[in-house]
């Protein structure tokens, strides 16, 4: 049922394993050889799951940190690249996993930040542009009705008091009131 | 970012030194086996009740419960120590699920007729509070030992290793447990059975978990 490898992948695979072999008794060189010769290898796996050369990297740095924890795991009487290829795909789904996590974690949503679905959650949102447009329509009415709005309704002085800080009368206060309303509402009704 | 790659390789190289191989998976499984089987042995002969143990074994419902949790508890101790591997099937864990479901469905149907014959008694607490404390009695020292053993393998996937670890030692526990059990099991019996069996497996799923230094 197993297909069999060509020749070239079967003396290679023999050869990691000696490599491998020689590095478990101690063989620093044995050890050097080796993972600079499977790096290709890994960076081929990892390329299968992901596109960015630093992250294909990354996966190449993690694999051959777990292979060195790992190594006495490995038994030289068996094929080496089926054990090299497992902690290689292990690791690249650990990377895949992880990359995940940390963007569903940090979604990037710039309407998120302005409005939610509830309109109770927009209150505070509407408040501060209902705030900007009424400013603006305050902003918009002639100076003598601006002023008796501000002193009668916003500052909510008494008429007596608006009339004494404005030198206006009171009853010219009060026309200019409800002429600066009625302006607001036409105004804000056609925005 | 290549350079840091070999410059990682220097390191490591640098840092090597002999390693002790660990022996084929089969042979660790076997010899954790061997010391437990035959400590549990000795308890059985030392401190159970045997002719009432063999007057109960008559029952061939009994036998079934005996084989399920047994096989249950050598399958899965062999899967885990095959699992640790990096280079080993998936399929391992695969071994013990059919065992465990006889096991399973053995006390479940002699509960059930006891169920049906005693009614409401079926239900009471008492022993099975005792066997609850045998299993995680039995099942922490055991658990212990084998996680000891797996975490040399330093396995990728270490919360799966334990998981089915833990799954061997509460059958075996179980399995002990049926030397020192003086009656066929009841629904709260098999219920406290499962709960146990699912506080050591989780339990050394937690444990396990944690990634070996």
């Amino acid at each position: 049922m197993t297909t069999r490898a060509p020749d070239h992948e079967l003396a290679r695979d023999q050869n990691w394993s000696r490599l491998m072999a020689a590095a478990q008794d101690g063989d620093r060189a044995a050890y050097e050889r080796l993972l600079h010769e499977i790096l290709p290898f890994i960076h081929a796996l990892a390329a299968r799951q992901h596109r960015a050369p630093d992250r294909i990297e990354d996966v190449a740095q993690e694999v051959l940190l777990t292979i060195h924890r790992v190594r006495h795991t490995y038994d030289p009487s068996r094929p080496f690249s089926p054990w090299l290829a497992a902690i290689a795909r292990r690791r690249s789904i650990d990377l895949l996993r992880r990359r995940g996590r940390i963007e569903a974690a940090e979604t990037s949503n710039a309407e998120a930040y302005e409005t939610f679905a509830a309109p109770v959650a927009n209150r505070q949102e509407a408040g501060r542009d209902a705030k900007a447009t009424l400013g603006r329509a305050v902003a918009g009415l002639p100076p003598r009705q601006r002023q008796a709005l501000e002193l009668v309704k916003l500052r909510e002085l008494s008429l007596a008091d608006a009339s004494r800080l404005s030198g206006k009368s009171a009853g010219a206060l009060k026309v200019n009131v409800h002429r600066a309303l009625k302006a607001l509402r036409a105004r804000l009704k056609a925005e | 970012m290549q350079d840091a790659t070999h410059r990682l390789i220097e390191r490591l190289v640098e840092s090597t030194g002999p390693v002790r191989r660990l022996r084929p998976p089969a042979v660790r499984a076997a010899l954790w086996l061997l010391a437990v089987l035959g400590l549990g042995a000795t308890t059985i002969l030392l401190f159970s009740d045997l002719p009432l143990f063999a007057r109960r074994a008559r029952d061939p419902k009994l036998d079934l419960e005996l084989v399920g949790t047994l096989l249950t508890g050598i399958t899965a101790v062999v899967a885990a120590f095959h699992l640790s591997l990096p280079d080993r099937s998936a399929l391992w864990a695969l071994l013990p699920p059919p065992w465990f479901a006889l096991w399973i469905a053995s006390s479940a149907y002699s509960c059930y007729r006891h169920w049906i014959s005693f009614g409401p008694d079926g239900w009471a607490i008492g022993e099975s509070a005792e066997c609850f404390r045998f299993i995680l009695a039995a099942g922490v020292p055991l658990g212990v030992s084998l996680l000891v053993l797996l975490r040399r393998s330093r396995p990728l996937a270490p919360a799966r290793v334990a998981a089915v670890g833990g799954l061997g030692v509460a059958a075996l526990a179980a399995f002990l447990l049926q030397f020192f059990h003086p009656f066929d099991v009841t629904f709260m019996d098999l219920s406290v059975h499962l709960v146990a069996v699912g506080i050591v497996v989780a339990v050394s799923t937690f444990a396990g978990g944690f990634p070996a230094k």
